[in-house]
């Protein structure tokens, strides 16, 4: 899984659960000050990535992932240990 | 010389092919809490609450109001819309986990104000999932003749366990109370409470508690939305297979009114659109073990659910309690008094009773909305 599958992947996620359009989850964003999504929604997709990537995101690390790049780093870095 | 009622009270039944839900009823207290009134006491918004948990209003009992007085109101209108009398309940449950006293239970003291003497009684905590065990239990009781009519409540003061200056909990939490006569099918007809799909996570039960009864209570609300959103629908999907029922033939689903949220995500899993989804937490919050009759019994008044079709109901909560079972909704207050003249009681021991339900039931049925 390259990382540029990881983002368009995690772009049609949180398009499904928040309505921000897929195009504008770019690397640089952060959930909560540039795309307005809330703690609940966190989790939400982070249950839609362990879906789809296979990598689990427990809430005591979900906490620290801010941006759309932590996230595709996490799952990067987990994809082999998990799947 | 031994009275009627006590020796009933003590006779067992014949087993019955299965139970129903007879009549629902509901209770609110007067007081309406808007969002507006609590953002004027804690560090929160109108806006805020609706986004995250989907609440705009919820009733708070009044400072002298207990779980029994609730549950004396609901229990009574359900009561009264089963055409029974008081001396045909032989068991009466009161899901509750919010009580002011460990004893006496609220079952025997909700009964004898209701005027059921000397029924079987008893308090069941299985906190938001209560009123789910309780009506399996209830069901089970029929089935084997251990009781022929059960009052299954469900009652809570939720209020008096939360921090009104805990703005994660206090905008959440409601009182009220909802309640169902449970009675047999007639011979060969199909169960109106299909097998219950049950079980519980002891591990996580940290996340949600009242830790003694100097605390107010505590909630991990993400890992909680975590553990619901994600391990809650297979059950559910579970109770439709033993009933029998395809989620597509649901005409609600009446799920815990934890979190608009919650029970939004358990829908779109389970793949129930959400039109049929009961979102009566909206304006009556999260009211625990209350939240599934209340919502339910509401949308049998207001005939958004038809009497004669099959709702799922899913109860979870503290110490990860779950249980969800379909059933067959039972005709409204107002349906019910169109659609069936009573002339005098039934008996509800004598041997043709369960024809006589029968034939009531087809009516009912026919005539509902």
């Amino acid at each position: 899984m390259t990382e540029q599958e990881i983002l368009a992947g995690l772009g049609e996620i949180i398009e499904e659960i928040a309505g921000v359009p897929a195009d504008e989850v770019t690397p640089g964003k952060s959930f909560v000050d540039d795309l307005d999504i809330d703690s609940l929604s966190m989790v939400e997709i982070a249950v839609a990535a362990q879906d789809k990537f296979g990598v689990e995101i427990p809430d005591n690390q979900l906490k620290d992932l801010t941006t759309v790049q932590d996230v595709v780093n996490f799952v990067t870095k987990n994809a082999g240990s998990s799947a | 010389m031994t009275s009627t009622v006590s020796v009933s009270s003590f006779t067992p039944f014949p087993p019955a092919a299965g139970a129903r839900i007879m009549s629902l009823g509901g209770y609110q207290p007067a007081n309406v809490v808007t969002n507006d009134d609590l953002a004027a006491r804690v560090d929160t918004s109108d806006e805020w609450i609706r986004s995250r948990v989907g609440i705009v209003s919820r009733r708070f009992a009044g400072p002298d109001e207990t779980v029994a007085d609730m549950a004396v109101v609901a229990g009574g209108k359900a009561l009264a819309g089963s055409g029974l009398s008081p001396a045909d309940i032989d068991l009466v449950i009161v899901a509750t986990c919010s009580a002011e006293a460990a004893i006496p239970n609220v079952s025997a003291v909700v009964a004898s104000r209701l005027g059921i003497v000397g029924p079987g009684a008893y308090d069941l905590n299985a906190a938001c999932a209560g009123f789910c065990y309780a009506l399996a239990s209830a069901a089970d009781a029929i089935r084997v003749g251990t009781a022929r009519h059960v009052l299954v409540i469900g009652s809570e003061k939720m209020t008096a366990w939360i921090d009104p200056d805990d703005r994660s909990t206090c905008i959440i939490f409601a009182d009220g109370a909802g309640a169902a006569v449970v009675g047999p099918v007639a011979d060969g007809e199909p169960p109106g409470i299909g097998p219950v799909a049950w079980g519980s996570a002891g591990d996580l039960a940290s996340r949600i508690a009242i830790p003694n009864r100097r605390s107010y209570m505590y909630q991990e609300g993400q890992a909680v939305f975590r553990w619901a959103t994600t391990t809650l629908h297979p059950i559910a999907a579970q109770a439709c297979e033993r009933a029998g029922v395809d989620v597509s033939e649901l005409t609600a689903f009446v799920p815990h009114q934890a979190n608009l949220r919650i029970i939004e995500a358990i829908a779109r899993r389970l793949g129930v659109p959400r039109e049929r989804l009961a979102d009566d937490i909206v304006h009556a919050g999260n009211t625990s073990s209350a939240s599934i009759p209340l919502a339910l019994s509401r949308m049998a008044e207001r005939g958004e659910v038809r009497a004669g079709s099959s709702a799922l109901l899913l109860g979870f909560g503290a110490g990860m309690c779950y249980a969800a079972q379909v059933v067959t909704v039972p005709l409204g207050p107002q349906c019910r008094s169109r659609a069936r003249p009573r002339a005098g009681r039934v008996d509800p021991h004598s041997p043709d009773m369960g024809h006589r339900q029968t034939t009531s039931n087809l009516q009912d049925k026919e005539q509902g909305p």
